[in-house]
């Protein structure tokens, strides 16, 4: 693995050329994502507790994936031939769910029962809710799940995709660093991960609390393909996965800038708004703002 | 089941070397088995599968955590995954992961912590598990079993990759006389009682069955007949053997290498605590850690000698009412 010249994103072909006839309206899937955060602010609200910011900042990284890349049919969820997702970030599970309850996975009505007693919407995701194939909330942990799918899938020479979403204060995870040197070791481009980069940790600003800057450098320095998009643009997220798909003999990683809280002006880079639910009164608020 | 006949002719072999050779069998027979290492291939033994199913073999450097993680998601995929490092960082070094990735998911991921107590000799405590037992012992879904020698743990991995879900292993460095036999039944979750007593039961795990088997011996020369389980599995507990035994005997000694706090002896303790209350003595390290030395001088620093069995075994019986 010496001296090799890591292809960088920009010397890629364009993702135009082989997959923008079957790629839905960019304007249809902002809708999606506006009624995906509309589901968050309510469950939330109605819970009475979980994480807004980190909620609201992968929506994009999400709808873009779901409605548009990720291979499975919510009828059969364990059915063989479907792409893998990790969230490796277990606490930005409200987005998730809102997602996989709009693809029916499960019906919406079960969103209001999100953190309550006997759910099956945990407050960090349990493996068992069609849709979830991990159990995860304890961080660092997802990238590592993910290697190991992506190797049962090599040797089972199947076709998957394996898709891992990480927090950017996950970073901070030794064990992440550990996955990134298995990911590369083993050349696993059937792996993409995405980094939710929306600069800020329990905390404060990831910056303050302990730096991850130069990033997209590390990982290229740790042998991935490395994408930085606009993690709020439904264009670039589904541009970038594009791009993962045809990286070969190493893996990609997309570090899309996000802004914690995004869509909601009194949550955007609010970081008291972490683990914090809104009340009633700025869930009207929030409700004004998205249904314009 | 009598006990085994002691003397000279007894074979020797370290209970990782049963692993090993399970794990080629396994291979064979299994397109399903994949084994990690973090490392420490050729001390685990996953070496000898490594050379025979490279393609199924993950090498994963000195990463624990990773190679948990990693396992499970193997096992996730429907793989029968085997990771494989010493039982300190196994249990220590990535708890939290085999807590989240392979417990709490029932990941079918089996955990083979090699160099399992003090008995790992010189390279003193860093390297000695003592805790792993009561680590593993108190998750939820874990199996986890303590062979007593290589037939026993060659048995325990063949069983153990049928067994859908979590197991610990928990494998030796050195070698230690063969006891059982090929024909000998084993059961996870069924113990097997190597000897029937009248005045008190010895449950014993790993390497300290033989020392309890040397202890009996002793024992008889002074008059006592001792009884002797050899509790392999400890989680689930065979709570029937051990009520019967109390009940046969009215006093019980655990002895096991490994501390005492939380280990197999706690684990009587609590079975017998809920439902049959005798005295009990436990044989163990002491609220200690390991220290480097050669194990038979180790033993006895750290009481786990024979005559340490047999002084718990003497002190208990006179605390019987």
């Amino acid at each position: 693995m010496t001296n090799v010249k890591f292809q960088m994103s920009n010397e890629l072909p364009n993702s135009k050329e082989y997959s923008v006839a079957r790629r839905p309206e960019i304007k249809t899937l902002e809708k999606i994502a506006r009624e995906i955060r509309i589901e968050i602010l309510k469950m939330l609200t109605c819970a009475g507790s979980g994480h807004t910011g980190g909620s609201l900042s992968m929506v994009e990284i999400l709808v873009g994936l779901y409605f548009y890349k990720f291979r499975c049919d919510p009828e059969k969820p364990l059915c063989n031939t479907r792409d893998i997702f990790v969230l490796s970030k277990g606490h930005g599970c409200p987005a998730l769910y809102a997602v996989l309850a709009h693809m029916n996975f499960f019906k919406k009505e079960e969103l209001c029962t999100l953190r309550k007693a006997g759910t099956r919407l945990q407050g960090h995701p349990q493996k068992g809710l069609p849709g979830i194939e991990v159990s995860s909330g304890s961080l660092g942990q997802g990238l590592s799940l993910a290697n190991g799918f992506a190797l049962a899938a090599r040797m089972d020479k199947e076709q998957k995709k394996v898709y891992c979403l990480m927090g950017d204060g996950e970073l901070d995870e030794g064990q992440i660093w550990e996955a990134a040197l298995t990911g590369a070791h083993y050349k696993l481009d059937n792996i993409c991960a995405i980094i939710d980069y929306n600069k800020f940790q329990i905390d404060g600003r990831t910056e303050e609390v302990k730096g991850l800057e130069p990033l997209a450098e590390k990982w290229r320095a740790f042998g991935w393909e490395v994408i930085e998009i606009d993690g709020h643009s439904i264009k670039e997220v589904m541009d970038a996965y594009d791009k993962a798909e045809i990286i070969k003999l190493r893996p990609t990683i997309i570090l899309a800038h996000t802004v914690k809280g995004k869509g909601v002006s009194i949550f955007e880079n609010q970081n008291k708004y972490h683990g914090v639910a809104p009340s009633k009164e700025e869930l009207g608020k929030a409700l004004k703002e998205l249904d314009l | 089941m009598g006990v085994v006949k002691l003397g000279e002719a007894m074979d020797k072999k370290p209970t990782r070397d049963g692993f090993g050779e399970a794990l080629v069998e396994l291979g064979e027979k299994r397109k399903d088995i994949v084994v990690l290492s973090a490392d420490l291939t050729d001390s685990t033994r996953a070496g000898w599968f490594k050379k025979k199913f490279p393609e199924r073999f993950v090498s994963m450097g000195v990463s624990e955590q990773d190679m948990i993680s990693t396992a499970a998601g193997l096992a996730l995929s429907g793989k029968t995954a085997f990771a494989c490092t010493f039982g300190v960082f196994a249990a220590g070094r990535a708890w939290d992961q085999v807590r989240v990735s392979v417990a709490y998911m029932e990941a079918n991921v089996k955990i083979v912590g090699t160099h399992g107590g003090i008995s790992v000799g010189p390279d003193g405590p860093t390297h000695q598990a003592v805790e792993e037992i009561a680590l593993m012992r108190i998750l939820p879904n874990m199996t986890v079993i303590v062979p007593c020698d290589a037939i026993e743990a060659k048995k325990a991995t063949i069983k153990s990759a049928s067994l859908k879900g979590p197991v610990y292993l928990r494998l030796g460095r050195n070698k230690v006389p063969v006891i059982t036999k090929e024909k000998d039944v084993f059961e996870i979750g069924k113990a097997s009682t190597l000897k029937q007593g009248k005045d008190v039961t010895i449950i014993a795990c790993g390497i300290m069955v033989y020392h309890a088997i040397l202890a009996c011996d002793i024992l008889k020369q002074k008059g006592i007949d001792a009884g002797l389980i050899n509790l392999h599995t400890v989680k689930p507990i065979d709570s029937e053997i051990i009520i019967n035994a109390a009940k046969n005997t009215g006093a019980v000694v655990t002895a096991e290498e490994h501390t005492v706090m939380g280990g197999m002896g706690s684990a009587v303790g609590e079975v017998l605590a809920q439902n049959l209350p005798v005295p009990i003595e436990f044989v163990g390290v002491k609220d200690r850690f390991g220290e480097s030395g050669d194990p038979d001088e180790l033993f006895k620093i750290f009481g786990l000698t024979p005559e340490d069995i047999v002084k718990a075994a003497e002190k208990v019986i006179k605390r019987k009412h």
